[in-house]
């Protein structure tokens, strides 16, 4: 029959406006300022520096070693490196940033920084509201507003932060058990050749030192 | 009791009456030298006041309910339930930059929005939108409103060739073509309902249609003519306005926006604003010739107010506009040309010889019969031979796939 076809379309129009009334789940929209869906795990924005402990200054991972600048594509990175150091969480003196600041208008999310970090120090946010009416200086983030604590990063990204710590623990672990081995190494032997010179004494201290630099 | 029910008579009459002794009190504190012309400039103003208001209203429950069609909000952030979005857009329109294309005709550019409104704003001065409620009662109100119909096409035309833009011009082509083959449908439509009531003039033609049988009333659409009128009146009145789906002269998805491609801020504030008061208007007309007009649906219902009904009639016709809008796909232009000349056209003259057979068979259930059989029978007929050797339903492909 002619027309109805178009009838058959009224009905099915007729059914979403009415039914769009009636049935909260019709309605997809989400009404983003008030409400809004939780991100997922594994979103990213814009990269920000872990830290551990309560004082931002004093926990932060970074040592300032500048493969994140040296590997970011699009330069965002800036990184002025500390003339003293100060003890890392193995408790190794490290240097850290003097300066850290990354112009989130020019990153571009790529998380290489991420990636090639072998500290553990620099993560990706997702935080996403970052809109200011200053385009140079409120784009431009320094290490105070970039530090963000390592409970921040598991409330994030729990798995990975979970991961993270894990790999950290061992790391540290694995630093401490040889550094006791060592230490008990250099106590046998000062105690075997206890009869020997002093120059003997001053040797053990040597290598731990130097197992630590290579951890 | 008796007085009580008096009382409540006399207080739904001049209810019914409100803006009329409104105007007179208003006019009333002139000399009585200026009071015809006062009252008849009052009458404009209401005019010029009241449709542009309805149009802010129809815009945003168009969007809301386009939305609710689509399972979506609708705009809901200015204001409450976003009532005051054609505040907003008003405010855009009127704040944006007129751009006038440096070839194009600046005065026929200019004027071309300015023909539109104001001869859409010419045919409301016959309509009747309540008792007593007309600007000018003229004796050929009909064709005065059909003169001033035809007088937007020219507008159209206007833009889309001074423009001196390819879009606007194939806009303003398909336009003409579409407003022409739909107008001559419209115009036939309407004479069925001349032809019953013997009148041009549109408040003779309400009060024709305003008695009652027990409580019905007798408004055109109930008759077998007057259904298939109206439904011929609707299509041509849906084409007549470019209203999808038949809005070939603005597809977005060829033409731009057709013949408006070029006009900007409150120009094309204006344009927008001509094509929904003439859907207003011929929403009225439609409702004056076969919807009874200002009467009431059911006798008992005539306690309340003649221009309610006529305001509430013409709302629920722009709400079957919108939902038309919402549910049809656009014609191709092809198709909108044959659907005009080999359906709806042969069809409405069909009518006109029901219509006359109507007339002359006089009262009886025969005319009843005779006429439905017939109409329902070329329905019929004409559905299956336009049908006929055509595949409808789910697209096959030969290659895809």
């Amino acid at each position: 029959m002619l027309g109805d076809g178009i009838l058959k379309g009224m009905a099915e129009t007729a059914r979403n406006f009415f039914g769009s009334y009636v049935s909260k789940d019709r309605l997809t929209t989400v009404e983003y300022p008030e409400e809004r869906i939780p991100t997922a795990e594994n979103a990213r924005v814009f990269p920000f520096l872990v830290y551990d402990g309560a004082d931002w200054e004093a926990g932060l991972r970074c040592v300032a070693c500048q493969i994140c600048e040296k590997e970011c594509p699009p330069k965002c990175i800036y990184i002025e490196k500390s003339a003293d150091k100060k003890p890392d969480y193995v408790g190794k003196p490290q240097f850290y940033p003097a300066r850290f600041d990354i112009d989130i208008s020019v990153c571009m999310s790529c998380q290489i920084c991420v990636e090639v970090c072998p500290f553990e120090a620099i993560k990706m946010d997702t935080q996403f509201e970052l809109a200011t009416d200053d385009r140079f200086a409120g784009l431009l983030e320094d290490r105070e507003k970039l530090a963000k604590s390592n409970e921040y990063y598991h409330s994030i990204h729990p798995t990975e932060a979970a991961e993270v710590d894990a790999r950290l623990a061992e790391e540290k672990a694995k630093v401490e058990a040889r550094a006791k081995a060592a230490a008990q190494a250099a106590a046998a032997k000062a105690s075997a050749p206890a009869s020997a010179s002093a120059p003997g004494a001053a040797k053990p201290s040597a290598p731990p030192a130097k197992n630590e630099g290579g951890s | 009791m008796i007085v009580a029910f008096e009382a409540a008579n006399s207080f739904s009459a001049n209810l019914d009456q409100i803006f009329i002794f409104l105007r007179n009190w208003l006019v009333g504190f002139l000399p009585a030298a200026v009071q015809p012309a006062a009252a008849v400039v009052l009458d404009v103003i209401a005019i010029v006041c009241v449709f542009p208001g309805l149009f802010a209203l129809t815009t945003v429950f168009e969007r809301k309910g386009l939305g609710r069609i689509q399972n979506r909000l609708g705009p809901n952030r200015v204001g409450p339930f976003g009532l005051f979005q054609p505040i907003a857009d008003g405010i855009k329109s009127l704040t944006k930059e007129d751009i006038v294309p440096l070839s194009a005709n600046a005065l026929v550019h200019f004027l071309a929005p300015l023909v539109l409104v104001v001869t859409v704003f010419m045919g409301f001065a016959v309509l009747p939108m309540g008792r007593n409620m007309v600007l000018v009662d003229m004796d050929s109100g009909l064709l005065f409103f059909f003169a001033m119909g035809a007088a937007t096409e020219l507008s159209v035309f206007m833009a889309g060739w001074s423009s001196r833009n390819k879009y606007s011009l194939l806009g303003a082509m398909r336009a003409v073509a579409q407003m022409i083959s739909y107008e001559v449908v419209l115009l036939l439509s309407s004479v069925a309902v001349v032809m019953i009531s013997g009148s041009l003039s549109l408040p003779a033609i309400v009060a024709a249609q305003n008695q009652y049988s027990g409580v019905f009333p007798h408004w055109y659409i109930f008759t077998p003519w007057g259904l298939a009128g109206f439904l011929m009146y609707a299509i041509a009145a849906t084409a007549e306005t470019n209203r999808s789906p038949f809005d070939l002269p603005e597809g977005e998805s060829e033409l731009v926006a057709g013949y408006h491609t070029e006009y900007s801020g409150f120009k094309f504030a204006l344009f927008f604003l001509g094509e929904y008061l003439a859907m207003f208007s011929i929403s009225g007309l439609g409702t004056t010739l076969f919807l009874g007009g200002w009467s009431a649906p059911f006798s008992f219902l005539q306690f309340i107010p003649s221009w309610f009904w006529f305001f509430g009639k013409v709302m629920m016709s722009i709400f079957v506009f919108i939902w038309m809008r919402g549910t049809l796909p656009r014609l191709r232009q092809d198709q909108l040309m044959n659907f005009a000349w080999k359906f709806v056209l042969p069809f409405t003259l069909l009518n006109l010889l029901v219509t006359a057979l109507w007339h002359f068979m006089g009262e009886g259930w025969q005319r009843w019969v005779v006429c439905s059989v017939i109409l329902v029978a070329a329905y019929a007929l004409m559905g299956t031979i336009s049908l006929r050797g055509r595949h409808i339903g789910r697209r096959s492909y030969r290659y895809a796939e």
